[in-house]
């Protein structure tokens, strides 16, 4: 019971983390048709302003900042560089973030190192939230929980109470009939580009010192993120939050179930020698399978549903 | 137009096509050649690891150029074929009875049968989601080779010895030079079959698959079959350069199937030209170069790379083979003559400019890395004070100072370029005219 319940709120909060990375992502797709290579790497640019503005404003400042000059540079790419291959197609728009990719990464490695740096959570959030049957939950946990459903709540607000997210709702489908209407819509591409990176930022911010800040950070989160986007349905805000959640909650309980085929057999009373076929595949223990899970779960997906869990397009 | 395909009808005249061979004959000659002219180990190293590029990033344009299939998950392929290499080569060692020669083939086999199996999956969608998948699959294999270290050899990898089983014409392979008259051999052969490939049926499907899915749809072909034949054939030659780097390299780690490999892949082909066919083998000669000597040239090797891909997608979306190929056509015309002084005043004034921007480049890397070793260091025979401003500003002016004449330059290449297009269109009308 201690394990599920402990597991259950870190698998949340890692899944609600997740989630403020994809929908950025899936929102660039669904408007642009760009699959953003580079979202991750604006997630760890995100965890260094956030690291750096901390050292010397503080954290509660950096929380605001940060993911706004992660964002601003976002909307400066888009403008700048991503606008010009547009009229190329979408596989040089893809190439493009994929080589801003490379480029960030060696960036932030020439600026701070190549080894993590010391991002720690603030003092006044250090320390546990609760006690549940013995075992701490931390304050911090919580509040990466509550930033991201306050985000949430206001991305939706954004998005279908203002003009502003109707105009993008509405460029999001008929982008031509948009700017017939008056409506600059390459800027409301920028805007998003730039609101999309700067929720990546955010999380960048917030999950930087729960984790660790370091420059593989991007790579080790940009894999998982795309297989939220297509296991959720591409181009689905509701199934990215859904497949973050599940890919959160699958992720951290694996990881801390150290069950294998071969011991659940034992259990059952069947042994299983060295010399049984496949013995590597009975004796692997899940938590050992736990990095391949999101992997596994997209192939299943597209094997049996291939518009994703809430995806309405087939393409 | 219409002149022309009504005396198609009338006469049909197949030449031999003396181009084609000459150019064939010329690649045989120089795969043949170059070891002899440079013949230092380090050069032998070099050409055998750019054989073996060329056809992993000629398997890759297959997808890329001809099929338009954007992926993120080659090395699986080529790293499989390199791992089933590695262990038949150790079978061979216990006395499998196999020449070596054709370990390569059956690492290839062996590529082609993994992507059976998870090229179906994989070519289900085409465009951006195909490029998430082989993404995805790509690290599900990562991932995997880490679970199972029976198969891939863990941390350490699975290492072999080349020189082993029958020998085939008295050949054991164990010298490097041996080596890499093997893996030409090889190439020569596998850029063939490729460059056949695109001629075939199938190959000219591919670019319709790639142009316009719907209507090929519609005309009734399956577009996911075409693309998972492809697919497959594409591993395939990714697995024979897999073997062949088995070969090359008696080790095999579990880097090989790593989405940095695939991404490796990727940039160069790109690089060296998606559009046209000989543009992946210019891609691969770059890849080894950069690896090998820009690496060890500066530290900042990633950095450059990155910066140059980013201006070639912007500006040069095809590659060094177009760029080529355009100045081909110029000088078919005969108007490079009045380029060159153009040329030679770009090609100045980026130097001096890029000089700039790499000085003060290494001078962060090196407060960066070897600050222990003080702050000066040495760049191009001049010493710098990564420390002192005079260095930050000296290295600043000449970068600027660079950018503004290259600007000047490149503006009035722009004119001068536009220009001669127009000439070229009048000429091609004129001569259109005189027929």
């Amino acid at each position: 019971m201690e394990f599920f319940t402990i597991s259950l709120l870190n698998g949340i909060s890692y899944g609600l983390l997740l989630f403020m990375l994809s929908s950025g992502l899936t929102l660039i797709f669904s408007m642009m048709g760009v699959l953003n290579f580079a979202h991750a790497s604006f997630y760890m640019l995100g965890a260094y302003f956030g690291y750096q503005v901390t050292e010397w404003l503080g954290f509660w400042p950096a929380l605001v900042l940060a993911p706004l000059l992660v964002g601003s540079l976002g909307a400066l790419f888009e403008r700048f560089v991503l606008r010009r291959v547009h009229k190329f197609g979408h596989v040089p728009e893809l190439l493009i973030t994929f080589g801003m990719s490379y480029i960030i990464l060696e960036l932030v490695q020439l600026v701070w190192g190549r080894s993590s740096v010391d991002y720690r959570v603030p003092q006044a959030l250090d320390g546990p939230l609760f006690t549940l049957f013995g075992t701490q939950f931390p304050m911090y946990r919580a509040f990466m929980m509550a930033v991201a459903l306050a985000m949430l709540v206001a991305l939706w607000l954004l998005l279908t109470r203002t003009r502003i997210g109707l105009v993008i709702q509405a460029a999001l489908t008929h982008p031509e009939m948009t700017e017939a209407l008056g409506h600059n819509v390459p800027r409301v591409f920028m805007l998003v580009f730039g609101g999309g990176c700067a929720l990546a930022g955010l999380a960048g911010v917030i999950g930087g010192n729960a984790f660790v800040t370091e420059p593989s950070m991007a790579v080790s989160v940009g894999g998982i993120i795309f297989v939220v986007v297509v296991v959720g349905g591409m181009g689905s805000l509701a199934g990215a939050f859904l497949a973050s959640l599940l890919i959160g909650l699958t992720q951290t309980f694996a990881v801390g179930l150290d069950v294998s085929a071969l011991s659940t057999l034992g259990s059952l009373g069947v042994t299983l020698t060295e010399h049984t076929p496949g013995y590597a595949l009975w004796k692997l223990k899940l938590s050992q399978v736990a990095p391949i899970l999101p992997y596994l779960f997209l192939v299943l997906m597209l094997i049996f549903r291939p518009r994703g869990l809430l995806g309405t397009r087939e393409d | 137009m219409a002149r022309t395909t009504k005396r198609a009808d009338v006469y049909v005249f197949k030449p031999v096509n003396v181009g084609r061979i000459i150019l064939w004959s010329l690649y045989a000659l120089i795969l043949i050649v170059v070891p002899l002219i440079f013949d230092s180990s380090l050069s032998q190293t070099l050409l055998s690891q750019m054989g073996i590029a060329i056809i992993v990033c000629l398997s890759y344009n297959m997808l890329l150029g001809q099929g338009g299939m954007l992926s993120f998950g080659h090395a699986v392929y080529s790293g499989m074929g390199a791992f089933l290499a590695i262990h038949t080569l150790n079978r061979v060692t216990d006395g499998l009875a196999l020449p070596v020669s054709l370990i390569p083939v059956l690492g290839g086999l062996a590529s082609a049968a993994v992507a059976v199996v998870l090229g179906w999956v994989t070519t289900k969608k085409a465009a951006t989601p195909f490029a998430m998948i082989t993404l995805g699959v790509g690290e599900l294999v990562w991932a995997m080779a880490l679970m199972f270290p029976e198969f891939f050899g863990g941390e350490g990898g699975v290492s072999g010895n080349r020189v082993a089983g029958s020998k085939v014409f008295g050949l054991t392979y164990g010298p490097q030079i041996q080596l890499y008259y093997l893996i030409a051999v090889y190439t020569f052969i596998c850029t063939a079959l490729m460059y056949a490939f695109t001629r075939t049926p199938l190959g000219r499907m591919l670019n319709a698959v790639r142009d316009n899915p719907e209507r090929v749809e519609f005309v009734g072909y399956n577009t996911q079959v075409v693309r998972y034949i492809a697919f497959v054939i594409a591993a395939f030659f990714a697995g024979i350069s897999g073997g062949l780097a088995a070969l090359n390299f008696e080790i095999v780690t579990s880097e090989v199937v790593s989405g940095y490999r695939s991404g490796a892949y990727l940039l160069f082909t790109f690089l060296g030209g998606a559009t046209f066919f000989f543009g992946p083998i210019l891609g691969g000669i770059l890849m080894v170069l950069a690896f090998v000597l820009l690496s060890e040239f500066t530290k900042a090797w990633l950095l450059y790379l990155g910066l140059i891909f980013l201006l070639m997608v912007v500006y040069a979306p095809g590659g060094v083979a177009s760029l080529i190929m355009m100045n081909l056509r110029l000088a078919m015309f005969g108007f490079l003559r009045k380029l060159w002084v153009s040329y030679l005043a770009l090609f100045a004034t980026a130097l001096v400019a890029l000089c700039g921007a790499a000085a003060m480049v290494e001078m962060v890397y090196h407060l960066q890395l070897n600050l222990a070793l003080g702050p000066e260091l040495v760049f191009m025979g001049a010493s710098l004070n990564a420390k002192g401003l005079n260095s930050w500003f000296g290295a600043a002016f000449v970068m600027f100072t660079g950018l503004g004449l290259f600007e000047l330059c490149r503006r009035q290449f722009v004119r001068d370029w536009g220009d001669i297009q127009e000439d070229i269109e009048k000429e091609i009308k004129r001569r259109e005219a005189a027929l």
